[in-house]
């Protein structure tokens, strides 16, 4: 059991991580996911904010098992490791409202880190553009750490406090198996064309989500992280699980003939540079201040961590707010209202960034 | 006498931050990090390792007390 807590926490550990997450998602597409969305935390999360009714545009509705399987083998590995740790109390409304712009940002891009990262290994030029934003968003970030912006302490809370979102995730898992109908039609809606159609079938989408949420809780799996730890301390550790899984989707792209090189006509994509770098930019800062990108945040919800869990449902009541609003993006380019909506979105952080730095100690 | 932070209940990067504070005041010394997840543990661990510091770990009631000596 030691030696496996400590391969977990090396850089072998970390590596196997970013393999593992760069071997599934392109076979998660082979097997039925959108293009180079295999995994997306975002756009997932959009897809069951669509599946509620919380939005209706019909293309991106369903209930995407692999979020519950993050949230849940995050779950089991930090019951089996004795790690789940309720706890919660740090600026939650602050953390809500980053999810929330994290996730105007996201669909302004089209696509978490995690995709971006997938879309590098597709072949999506575009990628690179989001990406740069993401650096530069977390860069951002780091000014106000090292300014002394902090959230504030959470504190163990009561074991139910921890299994709340656990037991959502359930709940959802169950909605997602029986396909119940609340009104004639739904919800639970479930898309019939566009990318909310497109999915492996549910059993291996549900098996690769608890690999992925087991190892991502062992190793702290985190995109964001990975930048920031690079930028603050020059710490590779993480960066190192990110380009294993560029890597190993690259690979992996090139064996199923998914890689397709160049910006225009890419799937789920648009080549708007300037709102592509834009749109990462405010997602990356909304992470970096929230301490974790949104793959890690589902792990830590995992956990017990209820801050993160806010964070989360921010983003899924953001992900229903960028389609009523027009906000989000699509092939064609950005929506109506998406480029200021992350101006907002860059005042909101800019200013919570500046409000919350710590005075220092006496 | 080392220098004592408590990092209990700050959630990912914030007790790196504090120790690297700390760290870069004294290039010597001494410091003792107390910490309640086992994710600020691994992180502390490592940022003081690849600073050149020596490592010891008490645990008692699900915390965690890092020593961290440098010569």
């Amino acid at each position: 059991m030691t030696n496996l807590i400590s391969f977990f926490a090396s850089r072998r550990g970390i590596i196997s991580a970013g393999i593992f997450i760069g071997v599934f998602a392109p076979i998660l597409q082979k097997l039925g996911n959108p293009a180079n969305m295999g995994i997306c935390v975002a756009c997932m999360e959009r897809d069951i904010a669509g599946a509620l009714g919380l939005h209706r545009a019909d293309v991106v509705q369903y209930l995407r098992p692999e979020i519950m399987g993050f949230v849940l083998g995050s779950l089991i590995a930090a019951l089996a490791f004795r790690e789940f740790k309720p706890r919660t109390g740090s600026a939650p409304l602050i953390r809500f409202f980053l999810g929330f712009f994290a996730m105007v940002g996201a669909l302004v891009f089209l696509g978490c880190p995690w995709r971006a990262l997938l879309r590098l290994a597709g072949g999506d030029g575009n990628a690179i553009l989001g990406l740069g934003g993401l650096a530069f968003g977390v860069w951002i970030g780091v000014l106000f750490l090292r300014a002394g912006y902090n959230l504030g302490r959470s504190s163990p809370a009561q074991a139910a406090t921890g299994w709340i979102f656990p037991v959502l995730m359930m709940i959802l898992l169950l909605f997602a198996i029986f396909q119940p109908q609340f009104a004639p039609g739904g919800p639970i809606f479930t898309s019939s064309k566009g990318p909310g159609a497109a999915h492996a079938p549910l059993v291996i989408s549900l098996l690769v989500g608890l690999g992925v949420g087991f190892l991502a809780q062992r190793t702290r799996f985190c995109t964001m992280g990975a930048v920031r730890d690079v930028i603050l301390i020059r710490d590779f550790h993480l960066f190192s699980g990110i380009l294993a899984l560029v890597a190993a989707a690259l690979v992996i792209n090139l064996i199923l003939g998914q890689f397709h090189p160049g910006f225009a006509n890419q799937p789920i994509a648009h080549s708007d540079h300037l709102w592509n770098f834009l749109g990462m930019t405010l997602a990356g800062l909304a992470f970096a201040l929230a301490g974790g990108c949104p793959g890690r945040q589902l792990i830590l919800s995992g956990e017990g961590d209820g801050d993160a869990a806010v964070f989360v449902v921010g983003m899924i009541v953001g992900g229903g707010f960028a389609h009523n609003f027009a906000l989000a993006s699509s092939a064609k380019g950005p929506g109506a209202f998406g480029p200021a909506a992350v101006v907002i979105g860059l005042i909101f952080c800019l200013v919570f960034g500046m409000a919350m730095r710590e005075r220092s100690k006496a | 006498m080392s220098e004592k932070i408590d990092a209990r209940g700050l959630s990912c990067p914030q007790p790196v931050v504090l120790v690297k504070k700390a760290m870069d005041k004294s290039e010597k010394g001494a410091l003792e990090v107390l910490v309640d997840t086992v994710t600020s543990r691994e992180n502390v661990s490592r940022l003081a390792r690849s600073a050149g510091y020596q490592v010891s770990i008490e645990e008692k009631a699900g915390e965690f007390l890092l020593k961290l000596i440098k010569e």
